[in-house]
């Protein structure tokens, strides 16, 4: 693979996928410390909202210890060159939370359906085009489709004024034979301004190749997390790329050695539990299921003695989508009941 | 004199249609007119079909017969933006509305909560909320009923093929009318709504799970018993309303999980959040003509 000479746009998640590893409990010293971090080491975009989004906080979700509004408060004004992007579910957050994230000073807005349903995003995407600000569509779970359909929905996102839209492999279910296929899809049929993004999870192990296949057959922006720090088994971890990407040749602006420091001395230590392919995260890349699902079937199988994979292989098999946690007590009761346990 | 009340249905789409069906059926409501805009629409035809008068040009077409037909009641199935003409128009002509778009003009009327309430004031717009609405409020109700709800959240997951484009266009609105009626309806002191789309073959049944956080450790016993027995006055009218799992009590949280299946008449069985509100609707009109014909409410007088 030759990538010498390319030029990508790293984006970090691990102030809001790494909010799904540590149950959005991340403080707001903490958030602003990774931040001013990452910024120094030329981190040029980082996400910061609720995992689940704006307006993420619930019982579903997790109730944060912060809201959105007083973490983009205390980050934003402490960079000096890195932007903050936020992500918005509809269904779950409005434009209510989008004009307030505006006004908070968020650069990026990133608009976040299924795969399949991206006409719920028009409002949303509408709106943040309209104040000018850098729109995303954000194709989840893109695994459960053909390149096509992602094509096909990819196109309403941009009718309605995404500037960049994102094939999402929310499951970490992906090879890179297809992300080479969807990402090259979109980008040979997309017009040229519209910008290709790719946003992996590490649940096979696929973080950083299916991340160079992507920039490889046309992604701009590639998202990953210092550390790795996000849902289920992680994002890629952004250290580790921008190394592989530095041997390649590839042009990221971000200091090896800094980012590397940020991973090691500011984010390790605070992480819950270690972000790794363990069993129960190797299920949701194996099976195809949304990787947040992830700490809710362990709290699951802990309270009603199911166990996390026969919970997340189940839920695989329903086609669960993001944001169907409430599905995960709701089965492991169903199982529970079925089983005797309860 | 028939007890019926003779009603008007606007919008011949899904919605107006399975409506359409559940009435002919009711022992207090028939159906004469069906209201669109489209002579070649698939919804008028059928409507005719059925027996039932047609109009082509919308509300407009309807008004010079309500009151030769003794029209008494109508059903909006189109959407928010014309609602508000709508109900103007035949409510200067003494036709209740039920208004099944998001407009939410008047009330919100979840019937086993407080709809007999509105029949006796005599509102004469009510607003059926949302399918979410309708399928998880009894739900918060049942709770708040027992002791003081500090906040209620409500997840409801329809199947792609359900939610049209009307909904799809502005899906804020769902969140944030489902929302306030938990507060405004279900009695919780702070709303919130999730609503999830799934696009999986076959179609996923409609799916709620309700949420309350209780001021003060929920009374299990008292709670429980208040949730089955709403989930049997939802089921007067939605037999297919399910409390699958729960109430389940953790700390201050106590949470039921719901599915609801359709009866099937013009839309499928899964699609049981569009049932649910044709059915909460039918439901409604029903106890205005109730309460009509038992002397309780005086209908606006006509010549």
């Amino acid at each position: 693979m030759n990538l010498n000479g390319k030029k990508v746009t790293l984006h970090d998640m691990s102030l809001r996928d790494g909010m799904h590893a540590k149950r959005h409990q991340i403080s707001l010293e903490q958030m602003v410390d990774i931040a001013t971090g990452l910024d120094e080491a030329g981190m040029p975009l980082i996400e910061v909202t609720h995992g689940d989004g704006l307006g993420g906080s619930s019982v579903n979700y997790g109730f944060p210890a912060h809201s959105d509004e007083a973490y983009l408060n205390a980050v934003i004004p402490k960079l000096k060159n890195a932007k903050v992007s936020a992500l918005l579910l509809p269904g779950i957050g409005t434009v209510e939370h989008l004009k307030m994230a505006r006004d908070c000073g968020v650069n990026t807005i990133r608009v976040a359906t299924h795969c399949t349903e991206a006409d719920v995003s028009e409002q949303h995407i509408g709106l943040a085009a309209k104040m000018e600000m850098d729109t995303v569509g954000f194709l989840m779970m893109a695994h459960m489709v053909s390149a096509e359909k992602v094509l096909e929905q990819a196109k309403l996102m941009v009718e309605y004024g995404a500037n960049c839209v994102y094939c999402t492999d929310s499951a970490g279910y992906m090879l890179p034979d297809e992300v080479s296929t969807k990402i090259g899809l979109l980008r040979q049929e997309l017009p040229t301004n519209v910008e290709i993004g790719f946003h992996g999870h590490h649940n096979l192990g696929m973080g950083i190749a299916n991340s160079l296949a992507a920039i490889e057959a046309g992604a701009a922006r590639v998202d990953g997390s210092v550390a790795g720090l996000g849902a289920g088994a992680g994002n890629t971890p952004l250290e580790v790329f921008c190394a592989v990407l530095d041997r390649m040749g590839v042009e990221t602006g971000i200091d090896l050695y800094k980012i590397m420091d940020v991973a090691e001395d500011r984010v390790v230590p605070m992480m819950d539990q270690p972000i790794r392919v363990d069993r129960d995260a190797l299920t949701l890349g194996y099976a195809g299921v949304y990787s947040s699902f992830l700490l809710f079937a362990q709290r699951a199988e802990k309270k009603y003695g199911v166990q996390a994979r026969d919970i997340l292989v189940e839920l695989g098999r329903r086609g669960t989508v993001g944001g169907q946690e409430d599905m995960i007590e709701d089965l492991a009761l169903t199982l529970a009941k079925d089983r005797g346990l309860i | 004199m028939s007890k019926k009340l003779k009603a008007a249905i606007i919008g011949p789409g899904n919605i107006g249609t399975d409506l359409l069906m559940k009435m002919q059926r009711s022992e207090w409501i028939e159906p004469v007119w069906m209201v669109g805009i489209d002579p070649e629409s698939e919804g008028l035809k059928r409507a005719r079909e059925m027996d039932i008068k047609t109009t082509a040009d919308g509300v407009d077409g309807l008004l010079p017969h309500v009151l030769e037909d003794d029209i008494r009641v109508a059903f909006d199935a189109t959407s928010a933006y014309v609602h508000a003409e709508n109900s103007r128009k035949l409510n200067e002509l003494g036709v209740i509305m039920v208004d099944l778009t998001p407009a939410a003009i008047g009330p919100f009327c979840v019937p086993p909560v407080n709809l007999s309430a509105h029949a006796k004031n005599l509102e004469m717009n009510v607003n059926m909320v949302t399918c979410g609405g309708q399928a998880t409020i009894p739900m918060v109700a049942a709770v708040s009923q027992v002791q003081p709800v500090e906040y209620g959240e409500i997840i409801a997951t329809v199947s792609s093929r359900s939610v049209g484009p009307g909904t799809r266009k502005n899906i804020d609105e769902f969140t944030r009318t489902t929302a306030g009626a938990v507060e405004n309806v279900g009695g919780a002191q702070k709303g919130k709504a999730i609503i999830i789309i799934n696009p999986a073959e076959p179609p996923v049944m409609m799916r709620d799970t309700v949420h309350c956080l209780t001021v003060s450790e929920p009374d299990q016993q008292a709670i429980t018993t208040s949730v089955h027995a709403m989930v049997k006055e939802v089921q007067k009218y939605v037999p297919g309303y399910r409390l699958v799992n729960g109430p389940i009590f953790d700390g201050n949280r106590v949470s039921m999980f719901m599915e609801v299946e359709g009866l099937g008449d013009f839309l499928p069985k899964y699609a049981g959040n569009l049932d649910i509100m044709t059915a909460a609707g039918l439901r409604t009109a029903e106890m205005f003509a109730e309460e009509a014909a038992s002397g309780s409410i005086q209908l606006p007088a006509r010549g």
